[in-house]
């Protein structure tokens, strides 16, 4: 199936078979391994990319349903020397160990954070009228959906506040 | 040929003390962390390998019976379908650690239900996978097998039973005595990548990327399991996606990628999904354990029982060793202890994040809480008073053992004095309590091999098959090497997880720093030794700093010192009669904080706070990192964490994400960590000891000592889950 992706801002014209998800169609056919595939399931957010600016699972959306949508990677928020923000500090906190989960954590993050911007309220928000502000509760419940085993939660939530802090 | 380094005597010269570059101990970032947070670091199934297939595995529907593919043929015929592979020689389970050589192998007969009994390889993982699911897999000849400890035969092992003194007597004369039977059910690792393997051939010579953790073991077991010589295999782990121990081992799938890659022809990729994680790599045994505690009317233990039931496959040698710590952490003249292993048809068992202490100091620390509570005593003090001057089997010293003072400062940070009587606290509709445990892990050296280059540009370069599984390889053998060579971080380059390196003792036992640690000590310090020799002047007096030597009050760079030559040196490292004289250990101190509903028994964590002694810390960050690591695996065995089978045949039911529930972000505090100054000389020249696993062993009971502590619930039957807790309410 022909499917045209805006990938990082570069257009892929790619022929695929239609059972292949968005996640296989970036890992198989484009080199871009940078998401993760930890469960193909929807259940751990290793896989987490943005699509049309909002974070969504890779791995549960066929590549032919996004036909002209743009989608950033990990590869498309920083590179080794060129570091976003959040990709450094996830560094300085050690907001990682294995690593496998990091990706998929970042995309996540960064696009909570334009949600929190937005003014979306969350289960955590105290009052949903109000703003949602950057505490502890609402980043741990809005990072809820990417596991980590290696379990640097703390130093996650740390990477993130820290950021948005310094941002702010 | 280099020398092998035996641990024979305590390394009490502290040298790493001497060094003056600062690297050691500092809380560094980890050097690959670049690579990680932009995705570019590359795990095992992403190498971009030319003309790679795909190869998908199909599970047994059963726990018995002869193996069949029905449809056989229609499936070799589907859509770019290259092969269906049953080969003799796939794997039954994967190996255990450290085995050395294949496990059982044979896909022809199932053991348990999500046994991977053959290998569909196709074009595409699409037309693979759906190949794969297009088998019809029949059981002929299938037998009732025990899938369930309660109905299987039960071996006792007689080399852990344990008869000192007369524990019936002291429990008879005790001034307070506890007898309690505690359960915990089955553990999954459950690392984030999930097990995956490419299989390249080049002749006869085979490369196998994937995601292990004891290199030098596994290609071993991959070479036997083909039943080719060890020399044709290189395998290359770079970057693994977490282990917890279950890619300690050989598995099914690089077994299946090397058969499938020599039978198609081309290189072959084969990924576990998640269910077949769960269904077919390793589990953690489930356990019934039987605590007695004879107390004297002041709190002293004396005597001690521990009784432990643990399961797995027929043929396995593996046993929980749920006793492991019971032998050592507190003192008491009468003690007993045994165990059995029942012989179940389900996923087999192995190491899963510190094997035995992680469910048996959990259990045991929980019945210490019951005794705590019925002598009226802080639970803290109780453990205060039954640290053992020696170890109280063997009678042998420890070596280092900060273990009061964890306990002591660990209650100070935490705020233990303020703790609450039982059902005392409550706020709104939340029941608070408190509660503690001790943490305590064997410490153990393996033999280990590094190579180290120094070179006149003022660089180096680390080189072994270790691996880093998450756990900070790549930063702390660097720091080592920076500090023994006086050099600055960044001008050490670490290359790991490559059999083509030095063999190296893996990641597994939390021995992975301190012994693959001190292989790359013991090279920088024969590199110091030639740089010596070079200058005439004695190893002691020179000083490496930023490139530079410092001695007899002059100071010369590297280049000035090498000219033109590369100084290249081999460390070698086992362990000697250290092992034997002393009791190693490391130990700790757990304080949560709990909020448990009134109405629904639901908990929360709402603080916990871990003070630990492993020895020298390498790095205050990444061993921080693993503390937080390990306590988090308590939460999930306290709170949610239960591999859960049906008793008709094994299955097991709930084998996704969505249903093994480990801890998310928001089920995890703010932990804090505390890592106390310690020098372990009996452990290793760097006086370092393991940290990997001390965080898990014995989490877990806090937590539900701390429901006790609301809520007045004790709760015998691991996880604390909801309809346990209000059951008791």
């Amino acid at each position: 199936m022909k499917t045209e992706l805006t990938i990082n801002g570069t257009q892929h014209k790619l022929e695929l078979d239609p059972r292949t998800t968005l996640l296989d169609a970036l890992r198989h056919h484009l080199g871009l391994t940078g998401s993760k595939k930890g469960c193909d399931h929807g259940q751990c957010g290793a896989c987490t990319v943005m699509v049309n600016g909002r974070r969504i699972n890779s791995c549960l959306t066929l590549a032919c349903m996004h036909d002209g949508d743009e989608i950033t990677t990990i590869e498309g928020i920083g590179q080794p020397d060129n570091l976003s923000p959040l990709q450094q500090a996830f560094i300085s906190q050690d907001g990682f160990q294995c690593g496998y989960c990091t990706p998929g954590q970042i995309c996540s993050a960064t696009a909570m954070l334009e949600e929190i911007a937005e003014g979306w309220p969350s289960h955590a928000t105290e009052d949903i009228n109000d703003r949602p502000s950057l505490t502890v509760d609402e980043i741990a419940e809005r990072m809820s959906g990417n596991l980590c085993r290696c379990a640097a939660y703390p130093n996650i939530v740390e990477a993130i506040r820290k950021t948005a802090e310094e941002s702010a | 040929m280099t020398e092998v380094f035996k641990m024979d005597a305590p390394a009490t010269d502290r040298r790493l003390d001497d060094m003056v570059q600062g690297l050691v101990g500092a809380p560094l970032d980890r050097p690959e962390g670049p690579l990680k947070v932009t995705g570019q670091a590359t795990y095992a199934n992403e190498w971009q390998v030319e003309n790679m297939a795909h190869g998908v595995m199909v599970r047994a529907p059963g726990p018995s019976g002869r193996v069949v593919l029905s449809n056989r043929d229609d499936v070799a015929a589907m859509p770019g379908v290259l092969a269906v592979i049953q080969d003799e020689r796939l794997l039954r389970n994967p190996a255990q650690g450290k085995a050395n050589e294949a496990p059982v192998q044979g896909p022809h007969h199932a053991a348990y239900m999500g046994q991977l009994i053959a290998v569909v390889v196709a074009e595409t993982f699409e037309q693979a996978r759906h190949a794969a699911q297009s088998v019809k897999v029949t059981l002929e000849n299938a037998e009732v097998v025990a899938v369930t400890s309660d109905t299987a035969a039960v071996e006792p092992q007689e080399s852990k039973t344990l008869d000192q003194g007369d524990l019936e007597t002291a429990m008879r004369e005790a001034a307070h005595t506890v007898d309690a039977t505690y359960t915990t059910p089955s553990h999954s690792s459950t690392p984030m990548e999930p097990h995956a393997s490419i299989a390249t051939w080049e002749g006869e010579d085979l490369i196998l990327r994937g995601s292990y953790q004891m290199l030098k073991y596994n290609r071993n077991e991959l070479a036997d399991s083909l039943g080719i010589h060890p020399d044709r295999v290189r395998m290359l782990a770079p970057y693994v996606g977490g282990g917890f121990g279950s890619k300690l081992g050989i598995a099914p799938e690089a077994v299946a990628a090397a058969i499938a890659a020599r039978e198609v022809g081309r290189p072959v990729s084969v990924a576990l999904h998640r269910q077949q994680v769960y269904e077919a790599t390793m589990r953690r045994s489930d356990t019934r354990q039987r605590i007695r505690l004879a107390a004297d009317a002041e709190g002293r233990l004396i005597g001690l029982g521990h009784d432990a039931l643990v399961s797995n496959l027929p043929g396995e040698t593996f046993a929980e060793p749920v006793l492991q710590a019971s032998h050592f952490l507190y003192a008491g003249a009468n003690r007993k202890m045994s165990m059995d292993l029942a012989r179940v048809h389900r996923l087999c068992c192995g190491s899963v994040r510190a094997p035995g202490e992680a469910v048996g100091v959990t259990v045991f620390e929980s019945a210490m809480d019951e005794l705590a509570q019925q002598i009226g005593m802080d639970p803290v003090e109780l453990r205060r008073r039954n640290i053992p001057d020696k170890d109280p089997e063997s009678g042998k010293p420890f070596s280092s053992r900060r273990f009061e003072d964890a306990l002591d400062s660990g209650a100070k940070i935490f705020g233990w004095a303020d703790r609450p009587g039982v059902k005392e606290r409550r706020e709104g509709e939340w029941l608070i309590g408190y509660g503690m445990a001790s943490a305590a892990r064997v410490n153990v050296l393996m033999e280990s091999q590094a190579r180290v280059t120094l070179t006149p540009q003022g660089t180096a370069r680390v080189e072994t098959d270790m691996t880093d599984i998450g756990t900070g390889t790549y930063a702390i053998l660097g720091q080592i090497a920076g500090d023994m060579l006086g050099l600055p971080r960044d001008a050490v380059e670490v290359v790991l997880g490559d059999t083509s390196l030095p063999p190296a003792a893996g990641s597994g036992g939390s021995w992975g720093a301190s012994s693959s640690g001190t292989s790359v000590y013991l090279a920088c310090q024969a590199i110091r030794q030639q740089l010596a020799e070079r200058l005439e002047v004695s190893e002691n007096d020179l000083t490496l700093k930023d490139g530079r030597a410092t001695f007899d009050n002059q100071t010369r760079g590297l280049a000035d010192i090498l000219q033109n030559d590369e100084i290249v040196k081999l460390g070698h490292v086992e362990a000697g009669e250290t092992s034997e004289a002393v009791r190693q250990a490391t130990f700790g101190a757990y304080f949560a904080e709990v909020a448990v509903h009134a109405a629904t028994g639901e908990t929360r964590v709402r603080r916990m706070h871990g003070t630990f002694a492993a020895g020298r810390i390498l790095n205050a960050k990444t061993a921080r990192s693993q503390c937080l690591g390990g306590m988090t695996f308590g939460i999930g065995m306290a709170l949610t964490e239960e591999l859960a089978f049906d008793p008709r045949d094994g299955h097991v039911a709930n084998h996704n994400l969505a249903e093994y529930h480990i801890p998310v972000n928001a089920d995890v505090p703010q932990l804090t960590v505390e890592l106390l100054e310690e020098r372990d000389d009996w452990a290793n020249p760097m006086q370092a000891k393991g940290i990997g696993e001390l965080g898990i062993c014995g989490a877990g009971a806090a937590i539900l000592n701390a429901i006790y502590n609301a809520t007045g619930v004790r709760v015998r039957d691991y996880p604390a889950t909801l309809d346990k807790v209000i059951a008791g309410m």
